[in-house]
């Protein structure tokens, strides 16, 4: 249960590995979360996920083989959890891949690959899971979004529209879900510095993984429907999503 | 093999009465106790929503106690009959639902009075008895339990009497037992006599918590009821200054002549809401600035030293009570109650508690200290002898849950613990060391309700019930759970491989490793058939080591 204040006692993570969720579990575990699914690719590095999360102190600790693109089988993924574990209190939607936008464009079905990993695959997933949060009549879904999807920019608008996508359905899924107990947060960060963006130039206001990860559980404990990092950003996107289009493709990146 | 047809149903979102944490159940609304016996049947037969059941009167607790997420809520209200009387001795019996206001309004004026009120009236018979609650006079006449006869008590195993004398076990694991060893349809009570709806109050002021913990111990075993409310803002040499409230019922004769000569009113009892909140503020109303500017006048508000002073009952007990829906005042995010209680030999954790917070300037508009009497035997009743302080604290201060975790530490410390009536927010392990008996309840628990049906939100989070899905019975029409073969996960190779060796009924993994300790009990390895309760298994939570002894 996600008590009083906030604090949920299970996590399922979809995309176990990426580092945000890692920050996020390590945010969790020290408050109450005992029970931590890592959902993700098997390997090393969600082995290195799970071993993390019990040094931070979390009695079970599971990884399970997870791809978003296998959207058929995401239901029965997620009733298995839901039947095994029992409740989950909280499930965070991690998972996804940035591209290269050069690759991309010369390389129509990667990206679309993209757009499956980044989004069609979520939708299956979070549905399952927003049904299975229905019936238990309680739980929170945080959902890894992106200010690249408030507004997408030519220089990775494949990337750009997938958070699109996800940060649409996401709200959606929110409104949808309101009167059942269940709540969906949209974390929307800037640049992070990380795996995921080494070696590119980092955007103006960008934050680190452990940041977005404060915001999370900050948006975890007051139930808010949607969180940017930093917060600032939620007014330069705010001017952003206004400026004349001529002006807006001259920006630089 | 049909289940019962359910009770109809309403869903709704709850919360408890800190507005914190809201789940959605189905609602059933208990208008007869037959409904109570089909809702229990129903749960017990798996029907839907499948989630077991819990009883909610009034919606008084402060936390989750009265939820039960995607499983079904008795709305236990409707059953507020009186269905005996006996104005000789002084005892009633009553519906689980009728709430401490309408047994005052019935029986003050026939000159009986319930024999232990919480700050609020409005709370129900049977919530009294699930949360063995308090008031002012546990130094004296001890807590809600010790004066209760008989309970009808609905469980998944049958509708059963129970006595202190029949059966001591089951009687004391309900009080306080937090309605899950079942429904309350009924009960017995011993109430007091008095002769006037008014009591007569001593009022004084104690400069610091020095002084009001020594004047509550060396004079309240003079009074009936005592209280001490604190400022918990003020610092240094005032730190803990308080105005201590101390009375007994007033007999006719202590009254003033309009009311001595006027025996109807001095007997009368006519509640009344003053005012009401009629919308959340946002942000709450509730923070260090109002709440200092309060503490202040009503420190000043008090007489220094005021003997023998009448005052009504409804304002000496309940004064909150006349302002309808005012934990609206704590904005949108709600509030929490930290209430806890140490021994006698342990006054200075009631110190280091109010120190710290004037520390991290949390404001607690209302902190209420007093002392108790000898517990009774519930194993999770709350009460013990020594110390008990009760603070309002609003839900979004930064770092308040690090605070309470560090409190929780000093009560476990000090071999104290904290109210489950008024929880919210204990961890299970906490849980554990502040209630050692838990065992001994869950034991009875196990008798009563084999499969775990009854559940509430509390019970989850705490341990107390498993989390998953109740057992459903195996049958044609419905598609049985799949037997666990290999779990997914780096280990799924070695559960496939030790799946076909392990007996189809087993109920336990063989050895629990490391890694399949979180699935060595899970709801779906659980055998399906019914006759399972026979001989109960233990239940699965997603922590099997809390839930098992």
């Amino acid at each position: 249960m996600i008590d009083a204040i906030g604090r949920p006692q299970s996590l399922l993570v979809l995309g176990g590995s990426s580092e945000i969720a890692q920050a996020v579990v390590d945010g969790l575990v020290p408050a109450r979360c005992r029970t931590v699914l890592l959902a993700g690719r098997p390997g090393p590095r969600l082995d290195a996920a799970a071993e993390r999360a019990r040094a931070a102190g979390a009695a079970v600790v599971e990884t399970v083989p997870y791809d978003t693109t296998d959207v058929a089988d995401h239901a029965k993924l997620v009733d298995e959890l839901f039947d095994r574990y029992g409740d989950i209190d909280l499930v965070l939607a991690a998972a996804g891949a940035l591209g290269t936008q050069a690759v991309l464009e010369r390389d129509p079905g990667a990206a679309a690959d993209l757009v499956t990993t980044n989004f069609t695959g979520l939708v299956s997933s979070l549905l399952a899971v927003a049904g299975r949060m229905r019936q238990q009549g309680h739980g929170r879904i945080v959902v890894l979004s992106s200010v690249a999807g408030i507004r997408t920019r030519k220089a990775n608008f494949v990337y750009g529209s997938t958070k699109a996508g996800l940060d649409a359905f996401a709200q959606g899924l929110g409104d949808a879900l309101v009167g059942t107990g269940v709540g969906v947060t949209v974390v929307r960060p800037g640049f992070v510095h990380g795996r995921m963006t080494e070696g590119m130039e980092p955007a103006p206001f960008a934050t680190t993984p452990e940041a977005v990860a404060a915001a999370v559980v900050r948006g975890i404990e007051t139930g808010a429907e949607v969180v940017w990092v930093p917060p600032v950003l939620r007014w330069v996107f705010a001017a952003l999503r206004v400026l004349p289009r001529p002006l807006w493709r001259h920006l630089p990146g | 093999m049909s289940a019962p047809a359910a009770p109809r149903s309403r869903r709704a979102l709850l919360t408890g009465w800190g507005r914190t944490a809201p789940t959605a159940a189905r609602v059933v609304h208990a208008v007869h106790p037959d409904v109570v016996d089909a809702a229990v049947a129903a749960a017990v037969a798996g029907g839907a929503p499948g989630r077991g059941l819990v009883a909610r009167g009034l919606g008084r607790s402060y936390g989750d106690a009265a939820q039960n997420a995607g499983g079904t809520v008795l709305d236990g209200t409707w059953l507020d009959a009186v269905h005996a009387a006996d104005l000789e001795r002084g005892i009633v019996t009553v519906g689980g639902g009728i709430s401490l206001q309408t047994l005052m309004e019935r029986f003050v004026p026939l000159g009986w009075f319930v024999p232990v009120t919480p700050g609020t009236r409005l709370v129900t018979v049977g919530g009294a008895i699930a949360a063995d609650i308090h008031g002012k006079n546990h130094h004296v006449d001890g807590s809600f339990c010790s004066h209760v006869l008989a309970v009808t008590l609905v469980t998944p195993t049958g509708t059963r009497t129970v006595t202190p004398g029949d059966d001591p076990a089951l009687f004391w694991a309900t009080a306080g037992g937090m309605g899950l060893t079942g429904v309350v349809t009924e009960a017995t009570l011993q109430m007091l006599p008095v002769e006037t709806s008014w009591m007569l109050v001593d009022t004084e002021r104690a400069d610091d918590l020095d002084d009001a913990m020594g004047r509550m111990h060396s004079g309240d075993a003079a009074y009936r009821y005592s209280v001490a409310w604190i400022d918990c803002q003020s610092t240094g040499s005032r730190l803990g200054r308080s105005v201590l409230t101390r009375g007994d019922h007033a007999r006719l004769g202590d009254l003033p002549v309009r009311l001595r000569s006027d025996p109807d009113r001095a007997r009368s009892f006519v509640p009344r809401t003053l005012a009401r909140v009629p919308l959340t503020p946002p942000g709450g109303l509730l923070n260090p600035l109002t709440v200092a500017a309060f503490n202040e006048f009503w420190f000043r508000k008090a007489p220094r030293h005021q003997v023998g002073r009448p005052h009504h009952m409804t304002g000496f007990f309940h004064p909150l009570d006349g302002v309808a829906e005012w934990n609206r005042l704590y904005g949108s995010r709600g509030f929490l109650q930290y209430q806890f209680v140490v021994g006698d030999a342990h006054g200075e954790t009631v110190r280091r508690v109010i120190e710290r917070l004037t520390e991290v300037r949390l404001a607690s508009f209302l902190a209420v200290l007093k002392r108790f009497g000898p517990g009774d035997p519930g194993p999770l009743s709350f009460p013990m002898p020594g110390w008990t302080l009760a603070l309002d604290l609003p839900v979004g201060h930064p770092g308040l849950d690090r605070l309470l975790d560090e409190l929780d530490r000093q009560v476990v410390e000090a071999g104290g613990r904290v109210y489950l009536a008024k929880d919210s927010r204990l961890a299970p392990d906490t849980f554990r060391a502040m209630y050692p008996r838990v065992d001994e309840f869950l034991e009875e628990r196990r008798r009563v309700d084999p499969a775990g049906v009854l559940r509430s939100d509390l019970g989850r989070r705490l341990g107390l019930c498993p989390t998953g899905p109740t057992d459903r019975p195996a049958g044609p029409g419905r598609k049985g759970r799949p037997a666990r073969k290999g779990r997914p996960g780096r280990t799924a190779k070695e559960a496939a491989s030790a799946a076909p060796a392990r007996p189809a009924a087993a109920t336990k993994a063989a050895a629990p490793t490391k890694a399949t300790k979180a699935a060595a009990t899970p709801a779906a390895s659980r055998p399906a058939s019914k006759k399972a309760t026979a001989a109960p298994a233990p239940r699965a939570t997603h922590d099997p080591d809390r839930t098992e002894p």
